[in-house]
């Protein structure tokens, strides 16, 4: 396998793809289902073309081009990261063993579902974000929006491309299924719950963004691991694009913690409402309720099934390569959270069925740093107020603190104080309907809506006014 | 397992090891008469007496001494090779007299210390062979007008008394001393294994309550009151003993159908090459991949159109296809499953001519009157019941150019899964005809599993109108999507997923607990009725493994370990 990108196929691809006759037909089958679920399912708001970047080969340099394209013509495609021919495996029972070309037929359920919970992920965000284009602050942040749908469909594509390059008629089934399972939806649901609530606003695009895409970055970062090599290759060229996605969250949070900054200093008050801002607390209601909810996508504080993907090498650890211990963990351990004699504490368990709450620990400290970087922006403005980042047992649906209520915090609560305190730390339904009165959309070049700060530069050093999106 | 009785047979030697089963050379099947180390034959018109004289420096391995005619693989290797042979070689005999060339004992069943110093794994298909090869007497009395007289002079005790319960009749010598017994339970803490315990029940009719009590009474049962008891037919005095069994043996000659002036079919020695890695015979070849753990077991069809008649199955004899084919796979099956304990998967293709094959299933179906086009036909289906008790994964491949036809496709039917490919390989040979499969008469009756059932009734069991749409196609080349619709084959894939799909379908079998699958399978292949040989193979033979597996029989103070010391078995009491 060359990494020379093909793009002149109608599947632009580094897998040489026009060799391999059976995986082209099987692709090339999949891809109208995959055009009229981006219709059907995509973006709503009608546009001409998009200057957006089209991924063209895995090189450190020159791997993608810009330019204006219609979405529908987006080149979607695949690529995988260049193959280390020496690679091996890096951890689990068959460390030390050269990394798997092939799906060992043992391992093959465990893959497929791995591949397939990862797969689901990718088109429920563009299904859970496709009326923002109508309401976007700027024709910047609707480019942005858009970049990072194609992206999302071509992430899918990865997946898929595995699908069908590895698992058989068993994963072209599965594929499909990625295109019926819909975003919301009563019949078919997205596999993960936080997949299923819509995105009703700029404000929880840009807390999804942050939070939720860097769940995905975390949960690829540990397939980037994995001793299934075309798996690892492709999760580990994702993770580049993915980094864009977690870029348009952390600036575009930057934008509104600025803009309410100004509007607090300008009126001297804390409430900005009345001028068209969002207040801080609601800012960090947002926070709050999208990263508790992205927390629980880390899974229980304990999990057989992913000690076993650790030992089999289906998944590893966040940089595991990095790590200084046996890579084994048979005989470690690891303190995870949990409820002790009722309270909230830590207990003692082995560090394979511990590895969840090792990659939510990893994924937390990252967490961290968008918050930091915003409490930059309130410091420089000499402003007493911070963010901050809720305790892990605050409004949680799965693990170990589900059914348990707690404040932000990490005290205990009853069912009753929580219900009567609970819109001080979550958005209430006031809240959300103002933050959705503030989406008008600004579809004019150069021109911002007054609730977010424009960005200090435009994309591939394009200028703020670029004209970023012809509407149809 | 059947386990000798008599401890002279278990005088311990000195505390030699039987080798390690890991050491026991590779075990050759195909034996003759002029290699015979632990059996006679004389012929006498229509009588055939089959005399058990075991060598006791005769073993497999060494290690034991078969004492008191106590038999270990080797002696009944040979035993299966006698029986094959009369049935092949002489139509003119109609009963075989099955007696004993020791003095006052008949046999004590399989040997104690060969068991003790087996594997578990060798002693499980050790016994699986022996049940077959009994089963096999049976077939041969109910079917190839071949009664089975069991002449017991002397004590039959454990195997031998199980070996006599194979015959149709039982004759035991009336001396007040011989008498027949199944003392595993009290003397070892096991079971009969070769279906004594069924077969006194099921097939002779002994009253539950006395089959109990004759089950824990280890010196055994003799005289009348056996006859009583039904456990044996009669007990002859001693001095009318010769004249006694000649006159049975006469009178169940007469009640043959066996022909009168035929020519046998020498069964000439098995053209065969063994290496590591290949098996290979005239029209059945393996591959043997011990990094996967399978075996690619490959079978061809006719090379020639069938012959017009019977007298053409005659003169092609050992030749005739069908015959060599049977022969062929029965000497594969007994080797892998033998030698190759770690091949746990096999895979069979088929290559070859499905009308031709469906042709010589035609001809012997409408010759199955003469006697051998009938000893082929019952000779196919214990072959094919060999395959349905094998412990091990049964995939087929149906591809473009095979012949999975008629008796061929009873390997499909017998297999845990089939593929059939949906279309041509495209990269190999895109004009080819696409894999196609075929029901023929030969599916219906002639080929019955061990539950009395076909493979098509076990698979369609309880929906007998997909029998009957199945039966509908009789001899209409069925691709895939057919195929698939009837429910003859598991999977369709196309060339796109094939590979891929096989590949990795054998490698997660082959990732699964073997033992889990041992029971898995013989859980689904045989659903329908219990009949006496479903009871041995699955009731009897499930219960002994964990009878043998438990401290009490197996453990240091288990009664296994103890016999023979002179000490008694420390048992843990609780019931499970």
């Amino acid at each position: 396998m060359t990494t020379t990108a093909d793009y002149t196929e109608k599947i632009p691809n580094n897998v040489e793809l026009h060799e391999d006759r059976r995986l082209q037909r099987a692709l090339e089958s999949w891809q109208p289902n995959f055009l009229n679920w981006w219709e059907s399912m995509g973006p709503t708001l009608p546009t001409e073309d998009v200057y957006l970047r089209t991924a063209v080969n895995v090189g450190r340099e020159g791997w993608a081009h810009f330019g204006h394209v219609a979405m529908k013509d987006y080149r979607w495609g695949i690529f995988l990261a260049e193959r280390n021919r020496d690679r091996r495996i890096a951890f689990g029972e068959h460390k030390g063993e050269e990394a798997w070309q092939k799906v060992p037929g043992e391992y093959r359920a465990d893959l497929q579902r791995l591949i397939v919970i990862q797969g689901d992920t990718e088109p429920a965000s563009v299904e859970q974000q496709r009326n923002l284009g109508a309401t976007a602050p700027s024709l910047y942040d609707m480019r942005n929006l858009f970049q990072v749908n194609v992206e999302e469909g071509r992430h899918l594509w990865a997946m898929v491309y595995l699908l069908h390059a590895y698992f058989g008629r068993e994963g072209r089934e599965e594929a499909e299924e990625l295109l019926h399972r819909n975003s919301g939806s009563d019949d078919a649901p997205r596999i993960l719950g936080a997949f299923n609530e819509a995105t009703p606003d700029w404000l929880s695009f840009f807390m999804f963004t942050y939070f939720t895409d860097r769940d995905g970055k975390y949960q690829l970062g540990t397939l980037k691991e994995s001793a299934f090599d075309p798996l690892s290759r492709t999760c580990e060229f994702m993770l580049k694009e993915e980094s864009h996605h977690m870029f348009v969250g952390t600036t575009g949070i930057d934008r509104v913690v600025e803009r309410t900054v100004e509007l607090m200093k300008q009126h001297d008050t804390d409430d900005v409402t009345a001028h068209g801002g969002i207040s801080l607390n609601v800012l960090q209601k947002y926070a709050s309720f999208h990263y508790s909810v992205s927390l629980d996508l880390f899974g229980s504080e304990t999990s057989t099934n992913v000690a076993n993907y650790f030992t089999a090498g289906l998944k590893g650890r966040w940089s595991e390569e990095r790590r200084k211990d046996d890579h084994q963990l048979t005989s470690e351990s690891i303190f995870v959270d949990s409820i002790n004699d009722g309270e909230i504490g830590q207990s003692e368990v082995s560090a394979l069925v511990g590895l969840n709450t090792d990659l939510r620990r990893e994924y937390i400290s990252d967490c961290q740093n968008g918050v930091d970087r915003w409490n930059k922006i309130l410091d420089d403005a000499n402003m007493p107020q911070r963010l901050y980042l809720p305790n892990v047992a605050f409004n949680r649906k799965v693990g170990a603190f589900a059914g348990v209520e707690a404040t932000p915090e990490g005290t205990k609560l009853s069912s009753a104080e929580w219900e009567l305190r609970k819109g001080d730390w979550l958005p209430t339904a006031v809240d959300k309907t103002y933050v959705r009165s503030l989406m008008q959309p600004v579809h004019e070049r150069g021109k911002i809506a007054a609730w977010i700060a424009p960005p200090r530069q435009g994309i591939n050093g394009q200028p703020f006014d670029y004209d970023y999106v012809h509407l149809a | 397992m059947t386990i000798v009785a008599m401890h002279d047979a278990l005088a311990p030697t000195n505390g030699t090891p039987v080798a390690d089963p890991g050491s026991v050379p590779a075990i050759d099947f195909r034996v003759s008469p002029d290699t015979y180390k632990h059996w006679r034959i004389a012929l006498n018109g229509d009588v055939a007496t089959v005399t058990m004289d075991v060598d006791e420096q005769g073993g497999l391995v060494p290690g034991y001494e078969l004492k008191l005619n106590s038999y270990d693989l080797g002696v009944d290797i040979e035993l299966y090779d006698v029986v094959q042979r009369l049935r092949f070689e002489h139509p003119e005999i109609r009963t075989v007299v099955l007696t004993s060339g020791k003095e006052k004992i008949f046999c004590a069943g399989a040997n104690i210390r060969m068991l003790a110093g087996s594997a578990h794994s060798w002693k499980v298909n050790f016994c699986k062979f022996t049940n077959e090869t009994r089963n096999g007497i049976e077939d041969a009395t109910a079917n190839s007008g071949q009664t089975y007289v069991a002449a017991l002079n002397g004590t039959a005790s454990g195997g031998g008394y199980e070996l006599a319960l194979a015959c149709e009749h039982i004759m035991l010598v009336d001396d007040r001393s011989s008498a027949v017994s199944l003392p595993e339970l009290p003397l070892l803490g096991v079971l009969p294994g070769t279906g004594g315990l069924t077969r006194v029940v099921d097939k002779r009719h002994v009253r539950r309550d006395l089959a109990d009590y004759f089950s824990t009474k280890s010196e055994g049962i003799g005289g009348r009151k056996a006859v009583e008891w039904r456990l044996i037919d009669e007990a002859v005095p001693r001095p009318k003993w010769d004249e006694v069994v000649a006159a049975r043996a006469a009178e169940f000659a007469t009640s043959s159908t066996r022909p009168n002036d035929a020519e046998g079919v020498t069964l000439t020695p098995l053209a065969k090459t063994r290496t590591p890695d290949a098996i290979g015979y005239r029209y059945v070849s393996a591959k043997l991949d011990r990094e996967t753990r399978q075996v690619a077991i490959t079978v061809l069809g006719p090379e020639q159109d069938a012959p017009a008649d019977a007298a053409a199955i005659h003169a092609h004899g050992v030749d005739f296809w069908t015959l060599a084919v049977t022969r062929e796979l029965d000497d594969l099956i007994l080797d892998l499953r033998t030698n190759e304990t770690e091949l746990g998967t096999w895979v069979f293709r088929t290559l070859g001519d499905g009308a031709r094959v469906r042709a010589y299933d035609q001809l012997l179906l409408d010759n199955a009157e003469d006697w051998l086009a009938n000893e082929i036909l019952l000779y196919l289906k214990r072959t094919l019941k060999r395959i349905d008790v094998t412990s091990r994964s049964l995939i087929a491949l149906i591809e473009p150019g095979s012949c999975f036809a008629g008796s061929l496709l009873e390997l499909a039917l017998a297999a845990d899964r089939s593929f059939q490919l949906l279309g041509t390989f495209e990269d190999v040979d895109p004009g080819a005809a696409p894999a196609a499969i075929a029901v023929g008469s030969i599916n219906f009756g002639a080929l019955p599993m061990s539950n009395g059932l076909t493979r098509l009734q076990t698979r369609y069991l309880g929906q007998d109108a997909d029998l009957e749409a199945v039966r509908a196609r009789i001899g209409t080349p069925l691709e895939s999507d057919a195929a698939a619709g009837l429910g003859l084959v598991t999977f369709t894939p196309d060339d796109i997923d094939w590979e891929d799909e096989v590949r990795i379908s054998v490698e997660e079998r082959s990732s699964f607990s073997p033992d889990a699958l041992t029971g898995l399978e013989a859980n689904y292949r045989f659903a329908g009725p219990e009949t006496i040989e479903t009871k041995i193979f699955g009731r009897l033979t499930a219960w002994q493994n964990w009878i043998f597996y438990r401290p009490n029989a197996s453990g240091a103070d288990g009664a296994l370990r103890k016999f023979g010391t002179g000490q008694r078995a420390d048992f843990d009491r609780k019931r499970v």
